[in-house]
């Protein structure tokens, strides 16, 4: 507690005295001390490593239950709890509630939050009503309401400090991301993909809450921020970059939600995130490459203004949203040091960019199943340069409407959804958790109901052929695009994974397991049956001299939805076994925060 | 009691060969079939007609709205999820009508521990022109007349049914 009010004291200070940038210079600076976790992420650059080596792989198999803590709530719980000096603070799925904790007085709760929302905002939320969790910055604890209300909330007392409406709940655009504080900012963006939203990323004044820009995901150059500097793989993207490539007015309902995590390069000054699945699902309704949505955007924070964008898959056929983080590491290519982003999207293909400039790298599989795509085309003197070879076999485009096409890998569930991957700079690899499920997918006209689903294609998922595991976790090289291990797991693994100066690798799974591994070999060191399903992030904290490792349990999500009863078996009548096993018969509802450490003596 | 109808199920399920088990709508089987393709029960409520592996063009239609628009919540097959109820279990129960209203108007249930809330449909031509569609793969679902499966053979649709859905959905 002191702690925090020293820090909001010292920002004030420097605040006064240099002006505007107060509240990302105390950031980076808090977000350097390991003891805390002080951003949904860890750090601005997304690596979710930790310096803390308490907890290390000789001795991780000897980790005890420190405390748990019920949230109240039963929903599907994303995300992870902050940590700052002695205070904890967790939030919940719908309603929304955040809970304040003295880590120095027995986690007594100091204080509680809970929005009045409408609940009608619950239906509109596509897959369950998760909550990424919580930024801090400037004093301040924010929180991005299902409703898609943006709250402050003082972080010692828990009182409103001020409230923005970012988005209209009747309309399907809702609120499930974290916000991330960036300078004198507070970024977020928004839900809605499946009912048409022209979705965008927004930045609001810490001080107010007033807007201060919004970039769209599609639309006229003014609204997508961008101008004659911005490129794309190198070269200016020119005037209507995203108009041109839309049916009429279709951009007006485009999609392109930006609910995935963000992260920052301050030296460079740029804000990288990715933009999802263009609407409808059906291909055949939106001709053109439905820029930019599925892109991964590098914008200025002041402005707004992109700097360069990368679309990874043009004219979507299969919802492969781009909305997985982007890992931001200094390592050297072939003797050169590079700043490097690392991105792995729900396509199934891993992707190694130069974060200054956007030039494209590495984009490799990283789950040898998948099989819409030949690769993408590495040449720069190509015409199709930086464009993914599509399948016919895979292509829901060509097949048309009413027409099924089987045994595309992945699912529309992606290679990895929104479960974040850790970077190691000891090992110089992602431990990225991974879903190994594939699809049958049938695209149909549909029209479009302002606050209606707008989905328009037939889907069911089953694991690739031959294999009985739905998910991997595995390490990856990004400098080369390799996998160099790789764990199966039964059900897909739905959680943001934790990388340790200790050696180990932590992650979650949807049976309920915490489970510890060996960042070299991924050995398995430890694991726990937490008391519901994991789909929460991992994260570490030092308090009172001890380390600690969290998670958030609490089943449900995308991955509740599509696995609760068991894939659907293309076989019906063999059973519900090994790959279409129900994951209702390991695990049911309900919140809990489990908290990990060593035994005291 | 629950035990006697039970037993009252099975002896008419042996004797009718294997095809009425009551649901919330009452014996489904199939009597007569109207313009649009569609089969009716002997209340004239919509039913399923599967023969082996050939459904009729309504099963066939219900699986694939379905999977596009109720999936999302009720998870595969009509087998629940972790965020919205088993349909294949609650057809038991609901009749018709109910299932109607239910898509129609929505439906909430909030209490401390529980905070479900479906949405109204009614508005949505995507949903609202497929009612019967639905409610007649569901129904074959929860009475097991269809598996965990995509329906592989089934009946066209008719010209009947195609002037109905356009005007439904606005297509000229």
């Amino acid at each position: 507690m002191r702690k925090v009010l020293l820090a909001t004291f010292l920002g004030s200070a420097a605040a006064l005295a240099v002006g505007s940038a107060s509240a990302n210079d105390e950031l980076i600076k808090m977000s350097q001390n390991p003891k805390d976790w002080v951003m949904p992420t860890g750090d601005y650059s997304n690596n979710r490593y930790s310096k803390l080596n308490q907890i290390n792989a000789q001795n991780v198999n000897k980790l005890q239950v420190a405390w748990t803590f019920s949230t109240g709530v039963l929903r599907g719980h994303e995300g992870g709890p902050l940590i700052i000096g002695n205070m904890m603070y967790v939030h919940t799925p719908f309603p929304n509630k955040v809970y304040a904790i003295d880590l120095s007085q027995e986690n007594k709760i100091v204080w509680k939050y809970e929005p009045k929302q409408d609940p009608n905002v619950i239906p509109v939320m596509c897959c369950d009503t998760v909550n990424r969790g919580l930024a801090y910055g400037d004093g301040k604890i924010f929180l991005h309401q299902a409703d898609t209300t943006l709250v402050a909330l003082d972080a010692n007392t828990g009182q409103v400090a001020w409230t923005a409406k970012n988005g209209d709940a009747s309309k399907g655009e809702t609120g499930t991301s974290a916000p991330m504080v960036i300078k004198d900012k507070v970024l977020i963006g928004i839900s809605g993909g499946e009912f048409g939203v022209q979705a965008h990323m927004s930045a609001y004044d810490i001080k107010t809450g007033k807007l201060a820009w919004r970039g769209y995901s599609e639309g006229p150059d003014d609204q997508i921020l961008v101008d004659d500097k911005t490129t794309a793989l190198g070269k200016p993207i020119g005037r209507d970059s995203s108009l041109k490539t839309w049916q009429g007015d279709q951009w007006k309902i485009g999609g392109g939600a930006t609910w995935g995590w963000i992260s920052y390069d301050p030296e460079l000054n740029l804000v990288y995130y990715g933009s999802g699945n263009p609407s409808t699902w059906n291909p055949k309704q939106r001709p053109g490459d439905n820029k930019w949505s599925m892109t991964i955007w590098a914008r200025n924070p002041d402005t707004g203004v992109a700097k360069w964008v990368y679309q990874m898959t043009p004219h979507d056929e299969w919802d492969y949203d781009g909305v997985n983080e982007m890992i931001l590491s200094d390592q050297s290519i072939n003797g050169q040091a590079r700043k490097l982003l690392t991105h792995f999207d729900r396509n199934g293909l891993g992707y190694t960019l130069d974060r200054a400039t956007g030039e494209l790298l590495v984009a490799e599989k990283y789950d040898p199943k998948v099989n819409w795509t030949s690769g993408v085309d590495m040449d720069k003197n190509s015409a199709t340069y930086g464009r993914p070879k599509v399948l016919d076999a895979a292509s829901t485009d060509k097949a048309g409407e009413d027409h099924n096409v089987k045994g595309i890998c992945p699912a529309a569930l992606g290679t990895k959804d929104e479960q974040p991957a850790a970077y190691s700079p000891d090992t110089q690899l992602f431990y990225v958790p991974t879903n190994h499920v594939c699809m049958d997918y049938e695209p149909f006209k549909v029209s479009y109901t302002a606050g209606q689903p707008y989905v328009g294609a037939t889907l069911s998922m089953y694991p690739p052929q031959g294999d009985t595991n739905m998910g991997n976790f595995i390490a990856w090289d990004g400098k080369t695009g390799k996998i160099v291990w790789s764990n199966k797991e039964q059900f897909s693994v739905w959680s943001g994974a934790l990388a340790t100066a200790g050696g180990v690798v932590f992650y979650g799974t949807l049976e309920g397991y915490l489970k510890a591994v060996d960042a070299k070999t991924g050995k398995e060191l430890y694991k726990f049956k937490t008391p519901s399903g994991i789909i929460g992030n991992v994260t570490t904290y030092e308090n009172a001299g001890k380390q600690y490792v969290a998670v958030l349990s609490g089943v449900g999500g995308w991955a509740g939805i599509g696995l609760a009863a068991g894939l659907t078996d293309p076989n019906a009548g063999l059973g519900a076994v090994g790959g279409y096993a129900a994951l209702s018969n390991y695990t049911a509802l309900g919140g809990t925060l489990t908290v990990f450490s060593l035994p005291s003596n | 009691m629950r035990k006697i109808r039970s037993v009252i199920a099975a002896i008419i399920f042996v004797a009718s060969g294997g095809i009425a088990v009551a649901d919330g709508s009452g014996d489904p089987a199939a009597l007569k079939q109207n313009e649009t393709g569609e089969w009716l029960d002997k209340d004239g409520n919509p039913t399923y007609r599967i023969n082996g592996d050939t459904v009729d063009w309504y099963t066939y239609s219900g699986y694939r709205r379905y999977h596009s628009d109720c999936h999302v919540c009720h998870g595969p097959d009509g087998m629940g999820s972790t965020y919205a109820p088993a349909l294949k279990d609650s057809l038991k129960t609901m009749s018709y009508a109910d299932f109607l209203g239910t898509v129609a108007s929505g439906r909430k249930n909030i209490s401390t521990a529980a905070e479900n809330v479906m949405p109204a449909f009614g508005d949505n031509p995507n949903v609202a022109c497929y009612m019967d569609d639905l409610y007649v793969y569901l129904r074959a679902r929860s009475n097991d007349a269809w598996g965990r499966a995509r329906p592989g053979k089934h009946e066209d649709k008719n010209e009947a049914y195609t002037k109905n859905e356009d005007s439904c959905m606005g297509k000229k």
